[in-house]
């Protein structure tokens, strides 16, 4: 991978005028529902307000599992989400996250691995093709966005480690340094975050580690410098910043499902048939729509992967 | 030479205080009233420069329901507040400040069942019936309702001054209810929700104290009152 400096293009460039204007014309409508009369020209938008990413990836291939429907305008995607070692709210990750540092890196390799180890990120970068995979991404809460991501199957990385017989889930791990996450100094949840998969589920092509979104590096609020996407789980299956992966033989306790064991489970599939105490997860709100859209089983993967799930009980394993 | 002065001055002062007295009197409930529109004007406005973020409709969502509560803590404010102050006059805003806290809770409602529902009936009533932190929302808003339309000064003296008040002391239980709202609908950050917990356990310490106090006086004087 090439990451050279930004070739002064601007985010705003990059994501589509069509698509910023989306955003307007939502405003635009549900304010005309809400003083159905009232007419007058609406002032000017702000501008967007810069991520923390922005450097340019040179060389992405475009894959065939990107969705055609319309990205989630660049500035919502990196000024609404979750990433609690930055705060709880969905905004302080945009505020806060500058004091991440991403450079240099390392990924720990451990468990049952032939290759055990701590990578540089450079290292293990080396030679994975990067591809642009356009994907739906729904939150456990009730939102979604579609999300050009940059990143590579988390399957080609797998494989150089050469698990063992015995591997047959993957543990995934954050960053834990509470002088450069600020989230981390109230233990809201346990740290350092943790996420798990299922073998198959990790090998699977639909899932990737991401490096970039829009096409430039990752912005720390996003999960700099790599982080997991697994397009029909729940958001939060997608553990950011990672700095650990452990290959093991029994399930893994996720951080969400360790809070709260009744409303969140490992698998976390998207399941609108599986509603969670506080969400009914039939619908969802896409991010810059005014109405909801029904969910879809899988978040619209099933084709691709239910026969991963074939004979269980998703309302068990939710 | 000082004595006229001084008694310029506190004719002067006389006069001005006086005329405060009346300003007070006479706008204050329209100044309150302005007051309490500010923060549903500031998410009209903020609405309308497309300053509210990704999900504008959480963000009315939330704030109609922040305020709503604020404004249930501020009305039970009231009577503490005039007891600890001395001052009466704070009586007269409490009905305005209790219909404010319903106004909010009106528009938090609405903003549910329009915005964020589409009068999808099937779906709402799952929600009331399923999501416990809907179920106590919901039965907050009733009380809410019951007591705003009890409200007017005609509506009081039909009742009896005894019965409504006993009617309206489910304006504590609409306070927990909200609190309970809020705190079942956060993920795992309990902070904003025990603030307000704080304050309503505060408030409600507040007046058991008071009427324990006032119970004691009632009962060394040789009467017995319930209270």
């Amino acid at each position: 991978m090439i990451i050279k400096k930004p070739a002064d293009i601007r985010p705003s460039e990059i994501t589509e005028p069509a698509i910023y204007r989306r955003r307007r014309d939502f405003i635009r409508n549900t304010t005309g529902l809400l003083l159905a009369g009232m007419t007058g020209g609406l002032p000017g938008t702000g501008a967007a307000r810069p991520g923390h990413g922005g450097k340019v990836i040179q060389g992405i291939e475009r894959g065939p599992f990107s969705t055609a429907e319309p990205p989630t305008p660049y500035e919502d995607v990196t000024t609404y989400n979750n990433f609690y070692e930055f705060g709880t709210d969905k905004e302080s990750p945009a505020r806060l996250a500058g004091s991440l540092k991403t450079e240099p890196w390392t990924v720990t390799v451990e468990g049952e691995v032939a290759r055990p180890g701590r990578y540089l990120l450079e290292d293990l970068l080396k030679g994975q093709p990067m591809e642009e995979r356009i994907y739906r991404m729904r939150c456990v809460e009730g939102w979604s966005m579609v999300i050009p991501w940059v990143g590579f199957p988390l399957a080609n990385l797998i494989e150089r480690f050469q698990p063992t017989a015995n591997a047959k889930y993957v543990e995934f791990q954050s960053l834990h340094d509470p002088a450069q996450m600020p989230g981390q100094r109230r233990d809201v949840l346990e740290w350092p975050y943790v996420e798990g998969l299922r073998m198959d589920e990790a090998m699977h092509p639909l899932t990737i580690l991401a490096v970039g979104l829009y096409g430039q590096v990752l912005p720390n609020q996003n999960g700099a410098p790599l982080r997991l996407v697994v397009p029909w789980k729940y958001g939060f299956k997608g553990i950011k910043s990672i700095v650990r992966m452990r290959f093991v033989e029994r399930q893994p306790v996720s951080s969400w499902s360790r809070a709260a064991p009744h409303e969140y489970g490992f698998y976390a599939n998207v399941n609108p048939e599986v509603s969670h105490p506080r969400w009914s997860q039939r619908r969802e709100r896409r991010i810059g729509e005014l109405r909801k859209r029904r969910t879809l089983m899988f978040n619209g993967y099933a084709d691709q992967v239910a026969h991963l799930y074939r004979g269980m009980d998703l309302a068990k394993f939710y | 030479m000082a004595m006229p002065i001084r008694w310029r001055t506190s004719i002067e002062e006389w006069i001005w205080q006086n005329s405060i007295d009346l300003v007070v009197y006479r706008f204050s409930k329209t100044l309150l009233f302005l007051v309490c529109l500010l923060p549903a004007a500031g998410l009209g406005w903020q609405w309308w420069h497309d300053r509210l973020g990704a999900n504008p409709i959480e963000a009315i969502s939330k704030d109609t329901g922040i305020w709503a509560l604020r404004l249930l803590l501020v009305t039970l404010a009231v009577t503490p507040l005039r007891r600890v102050t001395g001052w009466h006059g704070l009586m007269r805003y409490r009905r305005m400040l209790g219909l404010f806290a319903f106004f909010y809770a009106v528009l938090h409602l609405g903003i549910y069942l329009w915005l964020d529902q589409f009068f999808l009936w099937e779906e709402i009533l799952l929600d009331i019936r399923e999501r416990p932190f809907i179920t106590v929302g919901f039965a907050t808003f009733l009380i809410l309702l019951g007591l705003a339309v009890t409200s007017p000064r005609a509506i009081v003296r039909r009742m009896g001054g005894r019965r409504w008040q006993g009617f309206h002391r489910l304006v504590y239980v609409a306070a927990a209810g909200g609190v309970i709202h809020y705190w079942w609908l956060v993920k795992a950050d309990v902070r904003d929700p025990l603030f307000y917990a704080l304050l309503l356990g505060g408030l409600l310490a507040a007046r058991l104290f008071y009427s324990r106090r006032v119970t004691a006086l009632l009962h060394r004087s040789g009467r017995t009152i319930s209270i």
